[in-house]
């Protein structure tokens, strides 16, 4: 019989202290899980003190028993390697375990076990768990905000519609594939835009979107017998030019006037809210900093001092002051700056901010990009007889931009994370709404439940969007 | 002649567009202050502000002029910034470091933290650890004391006031011992240079940081005593902590929050830093004989300190200018006193818009040349 060396256990008495540490590992968790999950506390004897430390003490003593170099035993030993190398960790592992199975009773409890999902009132919310049913009431307000319910359908219209357009690039056969970057350079920005503003807007503007819908399907059309060669000049061009001669050449007002047509509700920007206001700043947003960024990158790798100077001066002052003092100003100290009867809409003015303010953090991620790429590219380029704007549009700039995706999306993700601050202008999205909605008298006392059920939102929005640029970056990742 | 002309015509062109701009902003500025009667000046600063603040560092009240309103409000603004980075720090250090544990559980559980706070906006998590956390708190009569002298309650936290006797003594004797410690430091390198002798600095550097403040107790005729807060009663169903210093709960929400969320950036970065340091590195060092601590003291943490702090400090940038959020939850720091109330009272949007983004702009700046200096100095030095 060999003797039990109680220090060092190994190959040779293998079976003892495997089976005596997986007795000792296991009545260390099961006396933290019958005591979190049972209220029972086994080691109840014990005085107060001791018995909490007790299964960690067990734990570590059984964690030492089995911890066998090459003990023949596959599991055993990846367990050995993953969370019990040494004393050390094997006490934080132990720790971690118990902290688990200690915190999932109450989370269990409080999301599903106790809570209230039924009824649409706060009679129902008695439990200890959480009321689901206020958010159950108020889903609509989160996600619309102040939006009448009976129009709605334009919000959820628009966004499907978006959604849609969005995704005809999956579904692109290869004769039209080419023509893809300029959809969704040109085309595509031009009728979400179209979409959000004018058709959510509604009122008499809503003919101003009718007629970008007409001007985009005319040119689009048109498009196929201009020769490649002009297209993106055309399709810069064309759209827009179309767009404003229906604007100016219809007479819109006549036409309902006569009765003809029937225009949509106006709902005044004010009204826009929830999570859906979310969407719209952050694509807009997105579609305004990018350009203004890539021309600020470039104006700061400029040759020319002065472009130099004025792009350095506007990056680093709005990298230098917090968003919410960039939203004060557009709120308190821009309409000072405007001529008297001049009045833009409060939205517009925190897009506009929300843009330069991001426009300026989308800059440096650009020229980082451009400072990566060698020198040979650019001195390549210009061998072949390119001037400025050829040698960026067709070299440096799409090599430069695939290098920033990780950037891009992470400051895309800044902006999401930073449509909450526009509070400030009186706009209330998602967080905004929950902070109405939990002063009201009827509903009070929901601050935790409104929160966690935002926080969940941003949380899927956010990680799915970090994962979708990490897999971007793993598709255009070039061997270089 | 031509060319000359290619590089002028832009840079004018952008110049007059930027001056046009400009011009256009300002002439209207002018007119519409005109229009409501509104001039344009920095004289209110001294004017007597009337308004109280609820937290500040310095003395304050109504009678104070707006320039002191100012300073409470930026002091405040420090305070958070600073102890936020603070624990900002320590706390993304550990979990960087965690998240490179051969440990799968601890690993698993830093990444899990990365992704979970990183992934939800700043100001809800404020608006949660404030609203809906920090109410769940007890009232101040039913508040259990921790260690007998702490009380986390809804009104607040309070600790212990430090009450002195003698300070500057004590002070002094803080000072002569950072002093002593920078000296021995260069002397042990010195030594370590010329003589291959490894002087043990730390303890030597320990026992002076307690020794000298102790002796200033012992000779110097320091004292300290702790003011232990007190239940008081203000009504019948109203109670408040008398004594002692208290936090209020919109500082410990704040601050809670950006070290959280703060942490998990600097944690991303301070795993990077380590795992941008090659293996070659730590094998050559152990392989000419150092141990592990000197292999991390000496070889990878200079070098993973390289990688680090440039992207550490736009965090820390980061907190200074996130910690502006504070006027949300009605913390008095820079943006709450000045650019609101303040505001309110004057109407004076241009000059007090225009100050706050200054200051911003100037603590961002001055942050941003502290690391640069820092990050000069543990830079390679080429040959």
């Amino acid at each position: 019989m060999s003797k039990i060396n109680f220090l060092r256990p190994d190959k040779n008495n293998l079976n003892t202290f495997l089976y005596l540490g997986s007795l000792l590992f296991f009545i260390s968790v099961l006396d933290v899980f019958l005591n979190s999950f049972f209220n029972v506390n086994i080691t109840g004897f014990l005085p107060t003190l001791l018995s909490f430390v007790v299964p960690l003490v067990i734990g570590f003593i059984g964690l030492h028993f089995i911890r066998i170099e090459h003990s023949g035993y596959k599991f055993l030993d990846s367990l050995n390697k993953n969370i019990n190398t040494n004393g050390f960790n094997a006490v934080l592992s132990l720790l971690i375990i118990f902290v688990i199975i200690k915190a999932t009773p109450p989370i269990l409890s409080w999301f599903f076990v106790d809570a209230s999902f039924a009824g649409d009132s706060k009679d129902v919310c008695s439990g200890t768990g959480a009321c689901w049913t206020y958010i159950k009431v108020w889903f609509n307000r989160f996600m619309y905000g102040m939006y009448p319910n009976s129009e709605q359908w334009r919000i959820n219209l628009s966004f499907i519609s978006l959604a849609l357009l969005g995704s005809v690039g999956y579904f692109a056969t290869e004769k039209f594939k080419k023509y893809l970057t300029l959809y969704y350079v040109v085309i595509y920005p031009f009728i979400a835009f179209l979409f959000i503003f004018f058709f959510i807007s509604g009122g008499p503007v809503f003919f101003d979107f009718s007629y970008g819908i007409i001007a985009a399907v005319i040119s689009v059309i048109l498009g196929f017998f201009i020769p490649s060669r002009f297209k993106f000049y055309y399709f810069l061009i064309v759209p827009l030019t179309i767009y404003i001669a229906l604007k100016y050449f219809v007479f819109y007002e006549e036409l309902i006037e006569l009765g003809k047509l029937d225009g949509l509700n106006w709902v005044e920007t004010g009204a826009w809210g929830g999570l859906s206001l979310t969407f719209i700043i952050s694509f807009f947003c997105l579609i305004f900093c990018f350009p203004i960024g890539m021309a600020f990158a470039l104006g700061r790798r400029s040759d020319l001092p002065l472009i130099r100077y004025i792009s350095v001066g506007f990056i680093e002052f709005w990298r230098g002051v917090p968003l919410i003092t960039v939203l004060f100003m557009s709120a308190v100290m821009f309409p000072m700056f405007l001529p008297e009867d001049f009045f833009i809409d409060k939205l517009v003015r925190a897009i506009i901010a929300i843009s330069l303010f991001e426009a300026a953090y989308v800059a440096e991620v650009i020229r980082g990009g451009l400072q990566a790429l060698p020198r040979g590219q650019y001195e390549a380029a210009k061998s072949l007889g390119m001037g400025y704007w050829k040698m960026h549009i067709f070299v440096i700039l799409p090599q430069a931009l695939k290098l920033v995706i990780p950037g891009i999306a992470n400051t895309f993700l800044a902006l999401v994370k930073d449509t909450p601050l526009i509070f400030v202008v009186g706009l209330l999205e998602i967080v905004g709404m929950l902070n109405l909605a939990k002063t009201n008298p009827e509903w009070l006392g929901f601050a935790m439940e409104g929160y966690v059920f935002a926080a969940i939102i941003f949380w899927i929005i956010c990680y799915a969007m970090s994962k979708y640029s990490y897999n971007l970056e793993q598709k255009y990742k070039t061997e270089r | 002649m031509n060319f000359k002309l290619q590089k002028i015509v832009p840079q004018l062109v952008t110049v007059l567009a930027v001056i046009l701009v400009f011009g256009f902003f300002s002439y209207n500025a002018q007119v519409n202050m005109e229009n409501r009667g509104i001039d344009f000046g920095y004289g209110f600063l001294s004017q007597e502000s009337s308004f109280d603040v609820q937290f500040s560092l310095i003395e304050y009240d109504g009678s104070h002029s707006y320039f002191r309103a100012y300073l409470v409000g930026l002091l405040n603004t420090i305070l958070v910034s600073v102890i936020g980075i603070i624990f900002a720090t320590i706390l993304g250090v550990i979990v960087g470091v965690a998240r490179l544990s051969p440990n799968y559980l601890i690993n698993k559980f830093a990444a899990f933290y990365v992704e979970f706070f990183r992934n939800i906006p700043l100001l809800l998590q404020i608006f949660f650890w404030y609203f809906a956390a920090l109410r769940a708190l007890p009232l101040p009569q039913d508040a259990d004391a921790m260690f007998g002298v702490f009380f986390l309650t809804i009104k607040g936290f309070y600790v212990p006031a430090f009450v002195w006797e003698n300070f500057n003594v004590f002070f002094y004797s803080i000072v002569a011992a950072i002093i002593a410690i920078v000296v021995i430091r260069i002397h042990a390198r010195k030594v370590q240079e010329n003589e291959g002798k490894q002087l043990p600095v730390l303890w030597i550097s320990i026992g002076l940081i307690f020794i000298l403040p102790l002796l200033s107790f012992v000779i110097g005729g320091v004292s300290l005593s702790f003011e232990i807060p007190k239940l008081k009663q203000l009504a019948t169903t109203s109670f408040i902590y008398e004594g002692g210093v208290s936090l209020p709960p919109e500082l410990i929400a704040l601050t809670l929050s950006l070290a959280l969320y703060t942490a998990t950036f600097i944690a991303e970065c301070v795993r990077a830093g380590i795992q941008g340091v090659g293996k070659g590195q730590k094998e050559a060092a152990a392989s000419i004989g150092l141990n592990p601590n000197q292999v991390l003291k000496l070889v990878v943490m200079p070098q993973a300190l390289r990688i680090i702090i440039p992207p550490t400090t736009n965090q820390y940038l980061n907190l200074t200018k996130n910690s502006s959020l504070a006027a949300a939850i009605a913390y008095p720091d820079l943006v709450l006193v000045f650019a609101g109330t303040a505001l309110m009272q004057t109407g004076k949007a241009i000059e007090i818009v225009s100050i706050t983004m200054l200051t911003y702009l100037s603590l961002s700046i001055s942050i941003s040349i502290l690391m640069n200096w820092y990050n000069k100095r543990i830079a390679i030095k080429e040959k």
